[in-house]
């Protein structure tokens, strides 16, 4: 069981997962990264970086561009090779086997279609390298072209179809081998965004149809964690946290995590004290103590610490809010209103400018909250948490 | 838009254009001309294409060229091929530089020095000279046309198309059979028509590395204009012309749709 989650406390997040095989210290992984490390001359894509994936897992690889994420997935292709550690595969050391003896296929993010075939030929493709009957070939490529809604198309040119078919053809194609791993690399940046959301779901629904492992490179957050059993976020390299998306976004364990994914105030402060996982915090951002309950960290006092707070976790109002709370006062600087959300920035006496965010759950408000107005911003202990990293 | 050309531009077209081709163009037309005489228009015949098919000599060195310039094609395109790939795939490998350099070089060493040293080469190794030493200096001398054309098409060749066959199981032979010779065809196929049309009009080279037996036409048309220009001679240049225009046409062709 992760240590983080105690009985008594309600879980993290608004997803409850049955299939957690990362918690289970019996499961084997599928694919483990043990310190590996890849060099490009001077510069170092991954730095000594140990991950374990398990079967039947959708993983994301989350993180800025050269972050090392799209090495990571090269190395388990076998573009690249390590250049220490060791990349397994069903128990298997991978190193010295060649791209084309891999039980993975990829989904390119240019999706690498070959021009001069159809649409049936492209998904043929690595069915014929096995040199299968003709008979069976036929049958895999419908299949595939069915699983993807494609049969209409499959005598068409790449070059005669739409973004979103060409996206098809690619996925059909990298599934028709039936790979113990697909990795899909930016499967979805060059989609709009309506479709792109369309085909999450899709793509999360062919993952749970198949049980194929799924691993996905994105930079795009919240494709990320739509779509996720668990996400690493890497930075520079290494992996700044692996979690589930609820536990990242609740439970962000560095700086870096916490703003990359999602928005997020950070506070920065001293603790003051603290007793029973409630911590006193002293910020010059806000006139009294801030109490964040934080039961999992161990502080001392007098370290340098941040408090970090979701925007949508912060109330915002005119009036003071009853003494003992955590307030901090400001004026409104800017107001956007996205229609689902009404996204508030407050600017504090020294110039730092905090976001609160209200969802419009009603279409009247009374007297609405103005430009340059004094508002009162406050959070429950126990919507904040801390960072000591 | 249309711009109609100014006179001075208009003017020196024409005059451009008339150096550079009005010699060709009285060659072919005095390849019709039904006088014995060349320089004295007698009125339209095509006798001397007659009496070209019946010039054993000619027809023999053009027979010889053309599986010259066929075989050397084959084999420049071959070679070319490769070396254009190595040159794009193969990053910055040591000495990348000067192989570039020495690849191309060929192409601006002036024909005579080309024709001497390859002379130089077959004899010291013994070789007898004729037709397999003209077609090794051919290839010498065309591979290099065929690298360039093949590699401006390989640099804009999507490399992720061949790692997606590799990822799908081709070995890297069969994913280059595939996916990556169909997609560079058109340039391929360029650079052969070249390689072809080269060998096809080439006299300096062929002239230093030929023997006994291996003749090609422009050889024959050389040593026969020493001794007299026949209208025979201006009906055979007229064909080697139209082949050679036709090759160039062509290899531009696929070249532009290759792009």
């Amino acid at each position: 069981m992760n240590a983080r989650v105690q009985p008594a406390r309600p879980a993290i997040g608004a997803v409850r997962r049955a299939f957690a095989p990362w918690n289970d210290p019996q499961a084997k992984p599928l694919i483990r990264f043990e310190n590996v490390t890849k060099r490009f001359g001077p510069t170092v894509a991954v730095d000594d970086l140990s991950l374990d994936i398990f079967e039947r897992e959708f993983f994301c690889l989350l993180g800025p561009s050269g972050c090392g994420k799209s090495t990571l997935m090269r190395l388990l292709a076998g573009f690249e090779q390590p250049t220490a550690g060791r990349v397994i595969l069903g128990g298997a050391d991978l190193a010295g086997v060649p791209p084309y003896r891999r039980p993975v296929n990829m989904m390119f993010q240019s999706y690498a279609l070959f021009p001069h075939m159809s649409v049936a030929k492209n998904v043929a493709y690595g069915l014929k390298q096995e040199s299968l009957p003709r008979g069976e070939i036929e049958r895999r490529v419908q299949e595939m072209l069915q699983l993807v809604q494609l049969e209409a198309l499959a005598n068409r040119r790449p070059d005669q179809l739409s973004g979103g078919q060409r996206q098809r053809v690619a996925l059909a194609r990298s599934l028709a081998k039936q790979p113990k791993v697909l990795l899909l690399d930016e499967p979805l940046a060059a989609l709009d965004k309506k479709l792109r959301e369309e085909t999450q779901f899709e793509l999360m629904d062919i993952q749970q149809r198949l049980g194929t492992t799924f691993l996905v490179v994105t930079h795009d957050q919240e494709e990320a964690m739509t779509m996720a059993d668990r996400i690493a976020v890497m930075d520079r390299g290494r992996l700044a946290q692996v979690a589930t998306p609820g536990d990242l976004y609740e439970q962000p364990q560095t700086r870096f995590v916490a703003e990359f994914v999602g928005d997020i105030n950070l506070l920065e402060g001293r603790v003051a004290g603290g007793e029973g996982g409630f911590w006193q915090i002293t910020s010059p951002l806000a006139p009294a103590p801030l109490t964040v309950h934080d039961p999992d960290e161990a502080l001392e006092t007098g370290q340098a610490v941040a408090v970090a707070v979701r925007p949508e976790k912060m109330t915002i109002s005119r009036d003071k809010p009853a003494a003992g709370g955590n307030a901090i006062e400001g004026e409104v600087w800017d107001i956007g209103y996205l229609g689902d959300w009404t996204v508030y920035r407050v600017k504090l006496g020294d110039g730092a400018i905090l976001r609160v965010s209200r969802a419009n759950a009603s279409r009247f408000v009374e007297q609405p909250i103005d430009w340059e107005e004094r508002v009162h911003l406050g959070f429950a202990p126990d919507a904040a948490i801390i960072l000591t990293r | 838009m249309k711009r109609r050309l100014s006179w001075v531009n208009a003017t020196s077209l024409t005059l451009g254009f008339a150096f550079l081709y009005l010699p060709i163009l009285l060659l072919v037309v005095y390849s019709f001309n039904a006088s014995q005489l060349v320089t004295v228009w007698g009125g339209f015949s095509t006798r001397w294409y007659g009496a070209l098919f019946r010039n054993e000599a000619l027809l023999e060195a053009a027979w010889v060229t053309i599986r010259i310039a066929f075989l050397t094609a084959l084999v420049a395109t071959v070679l070319g091929t490769l070396a254009a790939i190595a040159l794009v795939r193969n990053g910055r490998f040591a000495g990348r530089t000067l192989f570039t350099g020495l690849v191309y070089a060929p192409m601006v060493m002036p024909e005579v020095i080309t024709g001497l040293a390859l002379l130089l080469l077959f004899v010291s190794i013994g070789m007898d000279r004729g037709f397999w030493t003209v077609t090794l200096a051919h290839v010498t001398f065309t591979m290099c046309f065929v690298t360039v054309v093949v590699q401006s098409r390989l640099v804009a060749f999507d490399r992720s198309l061949e790692e997606a066959a590799l990822d799908l199981g081709a070995t890297p032979l069969s994913a280059f059979l595939t996916v990556t010779l169909p997609l560079i065809a058109p340039a391929v196929a360029a650079g052969f028509l070249l390689a072809f049309t080269l060998s096809l009009d080439d006299l300096v080279i062929a002239s230093f590395t030929s023997g006994p037996g291996a003749t090609t036409l422009p050889m024959r048309i050389y040593s026969q204009v020493r001794l007299g220009v026949t209208p025979e001679i201006n009906a055979a240049s007229t064909l080697l012309i139209g082949f050679v225009t036709a090759g160039v046409v062509a290899a531009a062709l696929l070249t532009k749709r290759a792009a």
